[in-house]
């Protein structure tokens, strides 16, 4: 992926304080929304808001650590990498984050996993 | 009136059973007298593998002591068998001389171990197992010398051979055939145990027979070794025959009652002699003779319903079922487990993983099944065999046992919590799930020997043990699994019992104070823990903590329930289930406004919205709480509804104003955060319309007042309330249900309903608080009222406002 291509997806979400410790918001898309996350030490993360399960809004989920629990039937998701935490299986897709200050800025092209 | 005499032939597992089984029908009728050969009173044989094998002691595995005799006026002669039986006298007599009449006479005398009739089988260190003298011999020589054969490769053969290992002797086993416990099982599984036990260090001689045994001195002492048909010999110090079994039919046939293989006995378990029984492995009905204890003691209850002159208990035969009892090795077979015309067999094989099942089905239902590796299943195949269950819409599924039937959202169940109650979980005693979740419960019992204690459940083979477990686990709720208590999450090792104390004791009123207070092994815990904590602060200390939304699951953070699209219900309050037109004219308003897909009658008396965005939310909710509603709380750990109704305003058998009664509970309770869901109901009068009797609090209208029920509920286990007691005066009745409610708050754990609850702690501990401490009913009451204050504010109101927006819009609309 060309560095230009990725300075067009960066996608300004609002400023930190926007979303809520040890929750989440949900950034609208046509694509799929996505879920963008803030644990206990202010780490920000994006993952497609959707379960691999059955298709749970992850947003929805309780947060802890580096993980969120799925709203429907509990699985636990990390939330850097998308993968279901043992011995749960299944892998949702990350999107990158970057803090620019107060700015968060979410990025619409997919990670490389 | 003199009593009438039953003499017992034979004091072992059969015939003790048929007595256990009488005392609990009759437990005065008779006078009763026990004739046994041999030394011990009565014992578990089952359990005489682990014995040889050093996994138990002889007093491990006692069934009956001395003091049971004695504390039930039984006469018991051990070491002295009876040696003779004067039918026209009808008296027994003994070795050592004893006479005894009887009325009644039961023969359980069991069988002998089958002595292969080849030169050298009555030397000294060639021998039988079937009692503890042998175990002792055994045990014996296995101290003195090294290398045992075991001729038998059977159950009884490999159990003897796989014991006198661990007693460290070198074992061979000799077998006939080419494949091992034929009666149980196929060539493949008997294959699959055959490489199991060998990897253990057992060797096998497969299709040998035996011609001769060979002892030192010339042929004399003591066995020196065997030789088979073929000229070859192998090493002995000790030989065990375990090649079958020979009902004990001998003192019978003397008598004159009519014998073949065993003594012949009809459906009533009688000989051709009206007075005399017979039972157990000494038997022969309906052409079979069984050598397992399972079909004994189906006998023993027909036995003794008819010595207790109930008469109408009838045996009619069985299918058996089987387990090897070693260590280690998990084997089940039953039925027709070989298949042949007419059947269709379903294979699943996996050697690496050292599995292997086989079911054989004949007509749309199970007939037999062999089970190698992994046999969790094995008591539910048993059951679909006994009950003959059509089996063509689970086919497929079949072999994946029952966790895999039915949809996805039973897979993290157990085993124990799928069966059903009348499950037969012990097949040796025949104890169902029902029978031990019962006495779990009426007898408040904790443990693994409890249970065994109390309903012999996996007291005779073990091989039930994990599933006893498991039922005990589900039965105590997750708390009692162990005998220790469980922790209340991967993040402590406290219980949820010593976090509530902690936070009551230290005044702990924020879930960061918690963790640090007890150390808590993960900086923010998890979704387990925070969800209990929060509740446990804000139910300790309402006035000083704040509700953590964060904390709370989704449900009950957005107020509304999540369904499985990721939309959300919405559910208005409608007091008592009473409403109005103009409540239902808003409520058609909201419903077509926001384009509701779906509008729904509750069972809870009440409508529900669904299908609306989260983003919806405070707009509906707006218009509904213009219109006066407030949340129903169907989404929470709260009072969910009180159902009605119409009671004594309409109904021609009403007693008293259900509806208004119901009404007044709502507003008096709506709001309040309880450990776990919370419904009640009023009825007008004692037929019960409002199902009262299967709520967490329930008011039926009696002539005299209200009579209040609590700890029912519905669900998957069903529970039929307690009666707490009977009081007067509406009240009275807020001031019972509010007590109530308040211990059940403070004192539950979290997530325990109160059917668990009650049945934990017992009525009578909450009779005691609520009924009987009039001052501590009232301080509870004021407690809950004090807490209700700030509970009673509308949380769909709050956020219609504007409250907690970001919890319903969206960060933003992005292009792409
Ligand atoms: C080592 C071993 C392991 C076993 N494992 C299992 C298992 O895992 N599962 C299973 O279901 N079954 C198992 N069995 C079989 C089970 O133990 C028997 O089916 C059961 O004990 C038979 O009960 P019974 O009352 O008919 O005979 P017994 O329990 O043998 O009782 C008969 C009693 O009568 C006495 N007696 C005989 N004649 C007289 C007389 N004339 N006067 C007075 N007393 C007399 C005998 O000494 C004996 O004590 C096992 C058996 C053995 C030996
Ligand atoms: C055991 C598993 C159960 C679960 C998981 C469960 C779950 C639920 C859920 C999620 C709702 C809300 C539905 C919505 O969003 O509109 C609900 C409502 C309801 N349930 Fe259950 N339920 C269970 C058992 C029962 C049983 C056994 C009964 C009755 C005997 C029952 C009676 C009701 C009623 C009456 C309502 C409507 C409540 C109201 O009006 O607020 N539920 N249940
Ligand atoms: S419970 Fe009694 S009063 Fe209420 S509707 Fe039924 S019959 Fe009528
Ligand atoms: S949809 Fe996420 S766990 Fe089921």
């Amino acid at each position: 992926m060309s560095a230009v291509m990725a300075e067009q997806t960066w996608v300004e979400v609002g400023p930190i304080d926007s979303i809520p410790r040890l929750g989440a918001r949900v950034l609208k898309r046509d694509g799929g929304d996505i879920a963008v996350f803030r644990n206990a030490e202010d780490e920000i993360f994006a993952l497609l808001n959707r379960c691999p399960h059955k298709g749970g809004p992850l947003s929805e989920g309780i947060v802890y650590g580096r993980t969120v629990a799925c709203p429907l039937h509990n699985l636990c998701m990390d939330l850097a990498t998308g993968q279901a935490k043992a011995p749960d299986e299944g892998c949702a897709t990350v999107f990158p984050v970057r803090i620019d200050g107060e700015r968060v800025l979410v990025s619409l092209e997919q990670a490389a996993t | 009136m003199e009593k009438e005499k039953l003499v017992l032939v034979g004091n072992g597992m059969a015939g003790m059973r048929t007595i256990e089984e009488l005392l609990k029908l009759e437990p005065d009728l008779y006078d009763i007298t026990v004739f046994g050969a041999e030394p011990h009173p009565n014992y578990n044989r089952i359990l005489l593998s682990p014995v040889l094998s050093g996994e138990k002691t002889i007093d491990e595995i006692m069934l009956n002591t001395r003091a049971w005799y004695d504390e039930r006026g039984i006469t018991l002669h051990t070491g002295d068998p009876v040696v003779d039986i004067d039918r026209k006298r009808r008296l027994v007599k003994s070795e050592q001389g004893l006479e005894v009449p009887y009325d009644r006479l039961i023969l359980a005398t069991g069988s002998y171990p089958f002595m292969i009739p080849v030169p050298g089988a009555e030397l000294p260190g060639v021998m039988g197992y079937r009692d503890i003298a042998d175990v002792d011999t055994m045990i014996a020589t296995a101290r003195e010398h090294e290398r045992a054969v075991v001729i038998g490769g059977g159950l009884l053969g490999l159990e003897a051979a796989y014991g006198l290992q661990q007693q460290g002797m070198d074992v061979t086993v000799v077998h006939l055939l080419d494949s091992l416990m034929e009666r149980q099982l196929d060539k493949p599984a008997a294959a699959l145990l055959k490489a199991s036990l060998e990897s253990r260090g057992l060797r096998f001689l497969m299709e040998v027979q035996t011609a001769a045994i060979l002892g030192s001195e010339g042929g004399a002492g003591r066995v020196e070794r065997v030789r088979f048909k073929d000229g070859t010999e192998v090493p002995a110090d000790l030989v065990v025959m375990a090649v079958g079994i020979r009902p004990n039919v001998e003192l019978a046939k003397r008598a004159g009652l009519h014998c073949e293989r065993g003594i012949v006995v009809d459906d009533t378990l009688l000989t051709y002699d009206p007075r005399i029984y017979a039972i157990g492995e000494c038997v022969q009905h309906r052409g079979q003779c069984y050598g397992l204890v399972a079909p004994l003691f189906e006998q023993a209850k027909v036995c003794a319903n008819h010595l207790a002159k109930l008469g109408y208990g009838r045996y009619e035969g069985s299918v058996t079922s089987t387990k090897l009892k070693v260590t280690g090795v998990d084997l089940f077979s039953a039925g027709n487990y070989l298949g042949g015309e007419d059947c269709e067999e379903i294979l699943f094989q996996d050697p690496g993983a050292g599995v292997y099942k086989k079911l054989v089905i004949q007509d749309n239902k199970l007939t037999g099944a062999v089970l190698y590796g992994d046999t969790v299943d094995g008591a539910w195949f048993f059951q679909l065999m006994r009950e003959g269950t059509d089996i063509s819409g689970i086919r497929e599924d079949l072999l994946f046992g029952q966790a895999h039937l039915g949809d996805a959202g039973h897979g993290g169940q157990t085993q124990a919590a799928a069966m059903s109650d009348d499950m037969q979980v012990c097949d040796c005693n025949g104890v169902c799930k029902g029978e031990i979740v019962r006495a779990i419960t009426s007898k408040g019992l904790f443990t693994l020997d409890d249970v065994k204690a109390h309903t012999k459940a996996s007291a005779s083979c073990g091989s039930c043990t994990g599933l006893v477990e498991q039922i005990l686990a589900n039965t105590l709720g997750s708390d009692y699994s162990a005998p220790e208590a469980k922790p209340l999450c991967k993040c402590t090792d406290y219980t949820h019992d010593q976090v509530r104390a902690a936070i009551r004791d230290q005044h702990l009123t924020s879930i960061g104070q918690v963790f640090e207070a007890l150390e808590w092994r993960q900086p923010d815990g998890c979704h387990v823990c925070r969800p209990a904590l929060n509740y446990y602060l804000i139910s300790t200390w309402p006035n000083e903590t704040s509700d953590d939304g964060q904390s709370r699951f989704i449900n009950e953070r957005a107020h509304a329930n999540i369904q499985k699209d990721g939309t959300y219900s919405v559910i208005p309050r409608i007091f008592g289930g009473e409403t109005s037109p103009a409540q239902l004219r808003a409520i058609a308003a909201a419903a077509e406004k926001y384009d509701v897909r779906t509008v729904k009658i509750t069972g809870g008396q009440r409508i529900d919205l669904l299908g609306l965005t989260k983003e919806q939310l405070p707009h509906i909710w707006k218009d509904l709480t213009d219109a006066g509603f407030v949340s129903g709380h169907a989404y929470g750990k709260a009072l969910r509804t009180v159902k009605t109704c119409v009671g004594s305003e309409w109904c021609r058998f009403g007693v008293q104003n259900s509806t208004q009664m119901g009404i007044d509970l709502e507003e008096l309770t709506w709001g309040s955060w309880t450990p776990h869901k919370f419904k009640m109901a009023v009825s007008g009068c004692p037929r019960n319309c409002a199902e009262a009797t299967i709520k967490d609090f329930g008011v039926v209208a009696i002539e005299s007042g209200w009579e209040l029920h609590v700890g029912g509920n519905g669900g998957v286990k069903v529970r039929a309330t307690d009666v707490l007691c009977r009081v007067e005066t509406p009240e009275q009745v807020k001031e019972y249900c509010g007590a109530f409610m308040q211990v059940y708050r403070e004192e539950a754990r979290y997530l325990e309903r109160t059917a668990p609850w009650v049945e934990r702690v017992g009525i009578a501990y909450v009779r005691k608080r609520v009924v009987e401490d009039e001052v501590g009913r009232k301080a509870l009451y004021k407690r809950f009222l004090e807490s209700q204050k700030l509970a009673q504010v509308d949380p769909w109101k709050e956020r219609a406002a504007g409250a907690e927006a970001h919890e319903f819009t969206p960060l933003k609309q992005a292009n792409g």
